[in-house]
Formats: C-alpha cells, sequence, structure tokens
C-alpha cells in the first residue's frame, strides 16, 4: 500500500494499471504528439471536436505512471466537455502542477484531477504530469509535435501564448 | 537477516572500516524524509569529506590571492598552493612530470580542449575518429562537432549483450584514415571496465593516439597513465570527493606542446601585442584566465583523502558492494540488470518490468534511497539494450552492505506499489 503523502496513491495506480480511453481512433479531428526528451516519455492524443464539444478522445503512449494516470484521467475528464472547458482545465491543471495555485483554498474545476497537486513538490516530475496536457493543447491549436523541451514548454511559458 | 548476509558483513580483513569513514561525510547523516540517507548516485556526483571541505575553508580564509600574477605574498602562497595540487594530482595518476596535468572544469571541459587543441588542428576531412557505444554523451559531442566542421567521420565500437566492446571489431575499424580513439575507461551507464591498456597498444602501433575518458574510473581504481601508455586521460573531481567545477586533462607533454590553445586570455601568454602574441608553455598555455584556484586546491586534498584510504582498497571494498548488491538483485523476479560485464566498476544498472525508472527512482527517494533514474547522457547504450532508461545505483567506497539491503527493500516496496 503506497504512503498516502505519496504521489502514487491508489487511483493514480489504478489508472497507471487500467488507464481509460488507451489506444488510437479510426478517425480524429484533432491530434498531436508529445515527447520528453529528457526521460523518453512519448504519448500521442487523439479526439474528435463535434461542433465544441470533445465527442471521442484516445490516447497512447510509452510513459511512467505519472504520465499515463495523467494521460488516462485527462480523457476521462474532458470527454463531453466543450473546447472551452478542456481549455480551462488545462490551465487549471499546469497552475496545480506548478504550484501557482493552491487546490485547497482556490476556485477551481479539477474535480479527482487534485490527486495530482503532490507532483509540485517534485519538480523533476512536474512535466511528467503535464505532458498529455500539454499534448491536448497542442491538438488543439493543430500543433502536430510538441516537446516539453520547445518553446511552448508550459513550464517557461504561458500555456495560451503556444 | 541471513547467514550470508552476516557473513559478507564482517567479512575478516575487509579492505575498509566504512563505519569509520562515513564519520567524515557530513551529508551521509543527514535524514531526508526522517529516513536515513542512502546515497547511492555516486556515478553522478560524490559526497566531500570534512577534511576536503576544511581545506577549502583553509584556503578562502587564509591563502586566497590571484595566483602567478602579483609579488605580494598571498599571491605566492596561492601559487604555491595551487601548483603543490598540480602536483599531487600528476603524482595520483602517476603522470611523468606535473605540466602533463591541465586543470580544466571537469571531464567535459577537458575533451573539449582536446578536441579544439589536437582534433581541430591535427583532423581533417576524410579522417576518422573511432569511439565506442558506451561513451557518455561528452565523449561524442565534441567529436561530433569536429567531425562537421572538418568533413571527418566516426566509427563506433559496437557491445554485446553484456555490454562489452567487442575488440575484435574494434581492431577491424582501423584503417590509413584513423587519427584518434576516444574510450571511456569505465561506463557510467552499466559499469563496464574498457580494457584501455590493450586497446591503446593497438592503436600506438599504428601511431594513433588514445583520449580516455576517466570520468568513472579515477574515482574508483588507481589509475597509472604511464602504464596505460594512453595520450590524454580525462576526470573531474566531484566525483571523487572534490569540488564540482574543476577536473583535469592529462595529456602528454610532447603532445601538449605540439597543441594549439583551446581558449585565448591572461595567463596562457608569455608577450601580448596587437600583432603578435606568444603563447606560454605547457600547462598554462591552456589555462587561459584565473582558474578556479579554491576548487582544484581542494581536489588536491580529495587525491589526498582518496590515497590516505588507498584507492586497491576502495576498489575492494566497492567489488564487494557491487558482488553483493548483484547477487541480491539478480535473484528478485521481474528484475533486469542491464550491464553484466565480467570486469565491472560499481554500477548497478536495471529495469523493473512494468515499471518506468522514473517511478522507481521517486519510490525509493521516498524510502531515503538516492538513484539516478535516466538515460545517464548514454542514449546509444540505452538504444542497444532497447529501454528508454534505466534506474542506476553507483557505488562509493562510503557504503556499507546495510546500504544494499536498503536498496534491495526499496525495490521489493516499488513492485509491491505497483502489483
Amino acid at each position: 500500500m503506497a504512503d498516502p503523502r505519496s504521489l502514487y496513491q491508489e487511483v493514480i495506480l489504478d489508472h497507471n494499471r487500467k488507464p481509460r480511453n488507451f489506444g488510437a481512433l479510426a478517425q480524429a479531428s484533432h491530434k498531436a504528439e508529445g515527447h520528453n526528451p529528457l526521460c523518453g516519455d512519448h504519448i500521442s492524443v487523439a479526439f474528435n471536436l463535434e461542433g465544441e464539444r470533445i465527442a471521442s478522445i484516445a490516447f497512447q503512449g510509452e510513459s511512467c505512471a505519472i504520465c499515463k494516470a495523467s494521460a488516462s484521467m485527462m480523457t476521462a475528464s474532458v470527454k463531453g466537455k466543450t473546447r472551452q472547458d478542456a481549455e480551462t482545465l488545462i490551465q487549471e491543471f499546469r497552475d496545480m502542477a506548478t504550484g501557482q495555485i493552491d487546490v485547497d483554498r482556490q476556485a477551481h474545476h479539477l474535480g479527482r484531477l487534485t490527486v495530482f497537486a503532490g507532483v509540485s513538490d517534485l519538480p523533476t516530475r512536474v512535466k511528467c504530469a503535464i505532458l498529455p496536457w500539454h499534448t491536448l493543447h497542442a491538438a488543439f491549436h493543430s500543433v502536430a509535435d510538441t516537446s516539453t523541451e520547445s518553446e511552448n514548454d508550459p513550464m517557461h511559458a504561458p500555456i495560451g501564448d503556444a | 537477516m541471513s547467514a550470508s548476509q552476516t557473513t559478507l558483513r564482517s567479512r575478516p580483513g575487509s579492505a575498509i572500516d566504512a563505519e569509520r569513514i562515513r564519520a567524515d561525510f557530513p551529508i551521509l547523516k543527514l535524514r531526508p524524509g526522517g529516513k536515513p540517507l542512502v546515497y547511492l548516485d555516486n556515478a553522478a556526483s560524490s559526497q566531500m569529506p570534512q577534511q576536503v571541505i576544511d581545506r577549502l575553508v583553509r584556503y578562502q580564509r587564509t591563502q586566497h590571492a590571484n595566483i602567478h600574477r602579483a609579488v605580494h605574498t598571498l599571491s605566492e602562497i596561492a601559487t604555491a598552493e595551487y601548483e603543490e595540487a598540480r602536483r599531487k594530482l600528476a603524482r595520483f595518476i602517476n603522470a611523468r612530470e606535473e605540466r602533463e596535468v591541465i586543470f580544466t572544469s571537469g571531464t567535459t571541459e577537458a575533451i573539449n580542449l582536446a578536441m579544439h587543441g589536437y582534433g581541430r588542428k591535427f583532423i581533417g576531412v576524410g579522417d576518422e575518429i573511432i569511439l565506442t557505444t558506451l561513451e557518455h554523451h561528452s565523449n561524442i559531442v565534441p567529436w561530433q562537432m569536429l567531425a562537421e566542421e572538418k568533413g571527418a567521420r566516426i566509427r563506433v565500437v559496437p557491445i554485446n549483450d553484456a555490454g562489452e566492446l567487442l575488440i575484435d571489431d574494434y581492431e577491424k575499424l582501423f584503417d590509413e584514415h584513423t587519427k584518434l580513439v576516444g574510450v571511456a575507461h569505465v561506463s557510467n551507464a552499466l559499469g563496464t571496465v574498457n580494457p584501455v591498456k590493450r586497446m591503446i597498444a593497438f592503436a600506438r602501433a599504428r601511431g594513433v593516439p588514445v583520449l580516455v575518458d576517466g570520468a568513472q574510473a579515477a574515482p574508483h581504481m588507481q589509475v597509472d597513465v604511464q602504464d596505460l601508455d594512453c595520450d590524454f586521460y580525462a576526470f573531474s573531481g566531484h566525483k571523487l570527493c572534490g569540488p564540482t567545477g574543476i577536473g583535469i586533462l592529462y595529456g602528454k607533454a610532447a603532445l601538449l606542446e605540439r597543441m594549439q590553445p583551446f581558449k585565448g586570455g591572461g595567463d596562457m601568454i608569455l608577450s601580448v601585442t596587437f600583432e603578435k602574441t606568444t603563447y606560454n608553455v605547457i600547462p598554462q598555455k591552456f589555462e587561459a584566465g584565473t582558474p578556479p584556484i579554491a576548487a582544484a586546491i581542494g581536489l588536491g586534498a580529495a587525491v589526498d583523502y582518496l590515497s590516505g584510504i588507498g584507492m586497491d582498497a576502495i576498489a575492494a571494498h566497492e567489488r564487494d558492494l557491487l558482488d553483493y548488491a548483484t547477487e541480491q538483485v539478480k535473484r528478485m523476479p521481474g528484475v533486469r540488470i542491464i550491464g553484466t560485464a565480467a570486469e565491472k566498476a560499481a554500477v548497478l544498472s536495471f529495469a523493473l518490468a512494468g515499471v518506468h525508472p522514473h517511478d522507481v527512482g521517486t519510490l525509493l527517494n521516498q524510502d531515503g534511497v538516492a538513484v539516478r533514474t535516466g538515460h545517464h547522457c548514454a542514449q546509444p547504450v540505452m538504444q542497444r539494450f532497447k529501454v528508454p532508461a534505466t534506474s542506476r545505483a553507483s557505488f562509493a567506497f562510503y557504503n556499507t552492505m546495510a546500504e544494499v539491503d536498503a536498496l534491495v527493500a526499496g525495490i521489493r516496496n516499488v513492485q509491491k506499489v505497483f502489483s
């Protein structure tokens, strides 16, 4: 059993073992690849936007548990949501992971995603948690390829400027 | 605790009393997160004993001035101490002359010095540089830069599944275009000890100089550059209980004299006019600007400290640690040791089935166990073993069998969390 203070809480381990929405979509209106050259994490995110709503979404790739669980929970959270709502979550997740908002005190829409709040204490793992969100953002903006080391790195630049 | 562990811990005639030595290292008393620090990332950087810390403080408090400059007393003292450090380093690797030791900022700068000073002068279009699959990026990238600039070519010695160089293939790479060999004495990612003496003999018989990257060897074994007969030998201070920002390039005097300077500036000249500059003699020719004087003196104290324990005793103790760790980890289901060479230094790289090395590293850290996870700046090695990264425990003479037990318990915990 993981230490309750640990990042490796049961919900994260569960999503790592049984990732939701894992696989490829036959057709996608938006997709992007994300990779972190520092550790070799690599994921792709694809989705179909119907009107303003994410009708279907899937991800695949090879990564650490934090990255995979983050991708799994991300797809589960944004499925059925509007682009606007998804963009809000991207921003809030990034702010949480980089310690810019305190999820216990400030208003947010992250729900169960707050399980990743602990990553802000682990600077080397922040990028693992953010990579799927970075990739989702890139897909919205039709950037085919993204990297945590690119100039659009959310660690270095506000996501809205990507 | 099993009987075999007890036996190993109290092995009679053990080369080193690790518990007594640990008292010299203040940082080893830390308890990160309330757990004793188990520092197993020595291949990345080792810790500093109080003796070296004290030497740095004494220099800074009582001896500091710029060197090779003024006639005042402090400058003379600082110069003498800096040059004494060079003598210590020369003795440490058994260099024939102390002027064969050039202070650099570390191994990376040492290799870049050889590339700019030797490579840019003597390597040209169509020439070939032999490197190995086991090289750290710092012994790959400078030569690639040179090859691109000059139109030269890099040839690579392959390795087998144990992580050992294929020496027949190495010998077949030589032809009339071969101008330099660059080889790691010890692989940072796998721990393989390469047969550099034999490789150097082969190259020298063909008139090809050899640069040995000794970053992972100098802290762990007796290095004798005259016995090896290498042309260059590079290593870093911070991996052998010294400060960061200091290292050396050893080079044979005749070779260093033929080389062009790397950096221009003060101290590396005899005279300067706007028409012509006359370069200083070696080693000053390669030490432009004010060097890290304190760090060099600290490194001198570090090699004194290591020599006081004895490099052979250090090597023997680390061999015991590695054998014990390998024996324990080998028996664990779901763990694959990457790098199983017959000759290894104290590095244990491993992969856990179904667990990414970064998760291993974070979970071990929660148990106070510090290991390195990642590609270890040796991506060609990772590609060879088809892994994106590994977890690497690397031992120093101040590590103990009990710390190996902590590592093994930590790995078991990772497997439990991910079961």
